[in-house]
């Protein structure tokens, strides 16, 4: 047996060592946000659609906490985590969302289609209020507490695995 | 139902390779005679039933069955229907059960068809291909499953986009996928033969039909590939050495390296080792791309779907197949004994020098696609482009054009430099005439300009093995491989000849103003807005006429989408015989002026239709191979008749 | 030429083998280590400025108001900052998709001496829409968005 035969093999396992290597890297490509922990900046927006009513920072600072997520109904993951949101509004959280840059008959039709767990939705065409609250995508959720304060935020769809944690960070901003 | 009928189709095919696998290594062993007879009949109805899971999804995509996850997310009921069924592998989950399903096809067709190998070395090869497809099975079960349902059927699918509805990319991954495929098949040729220690010339024989399948169907893929991003990018390349690209090129480059040492192996008997060692690599390479692509730790200017977790699930499969080969080769390739010797100048050694260079070059781009994963450990971002892939690549690929205009001329075994003396001439001075001519052309740099030499040599290199043949008289093999180094020489010559000669003219000019580059003059018309189903955008209507002829329209435009809201670039092209105009519009310049963005390309599309070339060749090669062993097979039989006669 | 020695046969080529690809590693190593090109944020750039004529990256935002095309109508003239330093940069060409005051780019280029970067090649960066793994796939939009989404800076 002669040593060379070797060598592919261990090749091979280098590679193998850094691929693993990088794939238990957290590829974190997302920007989180400088706001957490910062209060909501001063906005007030129209209402995206008829029948809702717009946010102004006043609709959230009234005592307990609330999530405020940021949506479009032309996005995709927006559909998938529709259900989820669902669920957060039986289990009693207050959502108030902020359409980005939408036409108020395509958010009555997502609203439609998907379901409304809104309780008021303002309309942000110019990303204004998005960018100053340190969003740089949708959909993202935010845990805005009593004083409205933002708390936590969480970059992209909310999947089934998440809803206890944002039920959690929601408990704990209500302390 | 469907969905369901699928599913257990897939998990029937799951049971039958575990079965396939079991029968297969325990016939091996002594005392395994008994379960020997198992093996061919389960590698059929694995591969019926995997293809039977693969028909139900397409029926579910075209009934457009949206209480089915996949079709919910990737499909719309209102697409025609030819995108309708494009969606079925458009998608991670769907293109691996296409994948698995013609994989085990292909292992149907070996078990049912297949009897030139010693019947172990054929059992321990339906015995590799079923762990192959055992791994793809538990993947696609665990991980994606195609058939999982949704709670509650989505009203409408998500896949209207009409973006996604191009028929170039609903039809190049396939492509890929059957390259794949036909070199997953001869690793297990490769495995088999090593467990049985069987590396004969029959083996090779058997197994070049299946690398020279998809090394044609590899061609076709890259060639699609860089024809797409040169169109759809508007940067006016035709190849960024991108790892999504990198990862395609590393399988075709090992398999060509197959192709000929398996031709070696097959006219020969020499390169025993050598030929395993590639069959393996060249598998693990497919697999390798296929891992960094869908892994997303490499980033790309091309898309795809980037999955940590799919990604860990391929690299132990990585590590299950090609580890496990490895180390079998290992251990097994030093009892592998010798082949056949040759002495240096002779056709072995040209194909030898084929071998080793290509192998360097596969190890350039494999190290410059990896280097930027090495780096990141150590927390440094780098980018490797063409900078380093052009110099270093032709550093091997030089030397081995060169050899490659005189191999074909030379006998197998030993052969003189003497006898082939005059056509050597002739090559020498057809590439220094090329290069003169070049030089006199105009600037360019060292690269091109030997490239545009080699290209024409080869050229006509390439049909010297035909000299002093009656044409009619030579084997259908020897022309694929006369028509694949010519097209070759031809894909050369075009990029070649995009580099040293392309214009570029950058501008803003005013409706009715004239920009020129190389022979062309182009006339801004006017600048309109035009609309889409989901986008508006601005077209430049461009008129450009060559050398002062007639005018043609050209009409690219800068699109806008609002849902999502997103612009992109659609470049126009002109193409000659000699060459392509490429226009690309920009914004607004002020002034009243717009930006516009030309290329004059000579012969650039010489670069895709010397790929087509190279394909066709492959396929001639292969149709001729495939006549061959019929021819032989009914000799075979006959002789087998007239002793059965004999007997009585 | 006589054929090789029977036993020697194999040792040879192998040791060929070997040899090109020894080489064509060292070669890969040498040439990478000249040849790959950096990532650089804003910062980095300011604080230890590249040597000028090598190819590199500069990653980080385009600033708001920072936008001008140059009297010729195809230059363009812009600032990439990251919040702690400002690099202005200037890029011919046809601006690429998705690029727009503050939204993240990446710049292919190098440093002038002036301090100006230089920029070949500019790709926009862009996360519009996160997309969940269940809905990802290889689809038009994805491809054009990754495009734009080489990496994002340190």
């Amino acid at each position: 047996m002669r040593w060379w035969w070797w060598i592919p093999l261990l090749l091979f396992a280098g590679f193998l060592g850094v691929a693993a290597y990088q794939l238990t890297q957290p590829k974190d490509d997302l920007v989180p946000s400088a706001m957490v922990g910062k209060p909501l900046p001063e906005f007030e927006l129209p209402p995206a659609a008829e029948g809702t009513s717009g946010v102004s920072t006043a609709d959230l600072k009234g005592g307990k906490p609330r999530l405020l997520n940021v949506w479009a109904s032309w996005c995709l993951p927006c559909i998938a985590e529709a259900p989820q949101l669902e669920r957060l509004k039986q289990e009693g959280v207050e959502i108030v969302g902020i359409a980005i840059r939408d036409r108020p008959e395509d958010v009555a039709a997502f609203l439609a289609r998907h379901g409304n767990p809104y309780a008021r939705i303002g309309a942000d065409d110019l990303s204004q209020v998005q960018l100053a609250i340190g969003s740089s995508g949708v959909p993202e959720t935010f845990v805005i507490d009593g004083e409205g304060v933002i708390r936590y935020q969480h970059i992209g769809d909310i999947r089934a695995e998440h809803v206890p944690l944002l039920l959690e960070k929601l408990r704990e901003a209500g302390k | 139902m469907i969905a369901e009928l699928g599913l257990a189709a897939l998990w029937l095919a799951a049971a039958l390779a575990a079965l396939q696998l079991y029968a297969g290594t325990r016939a091996l062993r002594p005392g395994g005679e008994a379960v020997a007879a198992l093996v061919r009949p389960a590698a059929v109805v694995q591969g019926l039933a995997c293809a039977i899971g693969f028909v139900m999804l397409l029926w579910l995509f075209a009934i457009t069955d949206l209480s089915v996850k996949l079709v919910a997310a990737n499909s719309h009921s209102a697409k025609p229907m030819i995108f309708k069924l494009a969606g079925a592998w458009g998608n991670h989950e769907g293109s691996m059960l296409l994948w698995v399903a013609v994989m085990a096809l292909s292992g149907a067709l070996i078990a049912l068809i297949e009897r030139r190998l010693p019947e172990k070395t054929m059992l321990a090869t339906l015995a590799a291909q079923a762990f192959v497809g055992l791994g793809f099975y538990a993947f696609l079960i665990v991980s994606s499953n195609p058939f999982e349902r949704l709670p509650q059927p989505a009203a409408e699918g998500l896949g209207l986009n009409p973006l996604l509805q191009d028929i170039g990319l609903a039809f190049h991954p396939p492509t890929l996928y059957f390259g794949y495929v036909g070199l997953s098949v001869a690793f297990s040729f490769a495995v088999g033969a090593l467990l049985t220690r069987q590396v004969t010339p029959e083996f090779a024989r058997v197994m070049r039909p299946w690398v020279l399948g998809a090394w044609v169907f590899l061609t076709l893929g890259i060639t699609a590939g860089s024809y797409w991003a040169y169109y759809e990018l508007g940067w006016g390349g035709w190849w960024f050495w991108d790892p999504v690209e990198n990862a395609s090129l590393m399988p075709w480059l090992a398999a060509t390296a197959l192709l000929h040492s398996a031709s070696v192996l097959a006219a020969r008997d020499a390169l025993r080792a050598w030929t395993i060692m590639l069959g393996v690599v060249a598998f693990s390479m497919s697999m390798v791309g296929t891992f960094l692509v869908r892994s997303g730790i490499l980033t790309s200017v091309h898309a795809f779907a980037v999955d940590p977790e799919r990604g860990s699930f391929i690299l132990v499969l990585l590590t299950l197949y090609i580890g496990g080969a490895l180390a079998l080769f290992a251990l097994r390739a030093g009892t592998v004994t010798e082949g056949q010797r040759f002495s240096i100048t002779s056709r072995e050694g040209a194909l030898v020098f084929n071998n080793v260079m290509l192998s360097a070059v596969l190890a350039i781009v494999l190290f410059g696609t990896l280097y930027p994963l090495l780096t990141e450990a150590f927390d440094v971002r780098v980018s490797v482009g063409p900078p380093y892939f052009n110099p270093m690549g032709a550093i091997f690929v030089v030397p081995m054009l060169l050899v490659m205009t005189v191999g074909p001329l030379l006998r197998w075994r030993g052969d003189s430099i003497g006898r082939i003396q005059r056509p050597l001439i002739l090559i020498a001075v057809i590439m220094l005439a090329a290069l003169v001519a070049a030089l006199a052309l105009g600037e360019a740099g060292v690269l091109p300009l030997l490239g545009l030499a080699l290209a024409v040599g080869l050229a006509v290199a390439s049909f010297l093995p035909l000299r002093g043949r009656r044409l009619t008289r030579v084997p259908l093999a020897v022309w694929g491989m006369v028509i694949a180094h010519f097209g070759l020489a031809v894909a050369l010559f075009g990029m070649a000849s995009e580099s040293a000669f392309s214009e570029e003219r950058l501008a803003a000019i005013a409706v009715g103003d004239t920009a020129r580059v190389g022979p062309w003059d182009v006339t801004l018309s006017e600048v309109l807005p035009a609309a889409g189903p989901n986008w508006t955008a601005i077209e430049g209507h461009l008129l450009a006429s060559y050398a002062g002829g007639d005018p043609i329209a050209l009409d690219p435009q800068s699109r806008s989408f609002w849902a999502p809201p997103q612009e992109t670039t659609e470049s126009a092209l002109a193409t000659r015989w000699n060459g392509q105009l490429y226009a690309v519009v920009g914004s607004d310049a002020g002034a009243g002026r717009w930006q516009l963005r030309l290329w004059w390309k000579p012969f650039v599309t010489f670069i895709w239709y010397g790929g087509m070339l190279v394909a066709l060749g492959g396929a001639l090669a292969l149709i001729g191979r495939v006549i061959d062993d019929l021819r032989r097979r009914a000799v075979r039989a006959r002789i087998a008749e007239r002793r059965a006669e004999e007997a009585v | 030429m006589s054929t090789l020695k029977p036993k020697h046969q194999r040792l040879v080529l192998v040791v060929i083998a070997l040899v090109a690809l020894v080489a064509a590693g060292l070669l890969a190593a040498w040439a990478l280590r000249s040849q790959a090109s950096y990532f650089y944020v804003p910062e980095q750039m300011v604080a230890e400025p590249p040597a000028p004529d090598r190819a590199v990256r500069l990653g980080g935002m385009v600033e708001e108001g920072s936008i001008r095309t140059l009297p010729d109508g195809v230059t363009v003239a812009f600032v990439v900052g990251d919040g702690k330093a400002r690099v202005p940069v200037r890029f011919a060409g046809i601006l690429p998709d998705l690029f727009v005051e503050g939204s993240g780019v990446v710049a292919e280029g190098r440093l002038g001496p002036d301090g100006t970067f230089l920029a070949d090649n500019l790709l926009a960066k862009h996360d519009e829409n996160y997309v969940p793994r269940e809905l990802q796939e290889m689809t038009e939009h994805q491809k054009r968005e990754v495009v734009a989404e080489t990496e994002e800076g340190a």
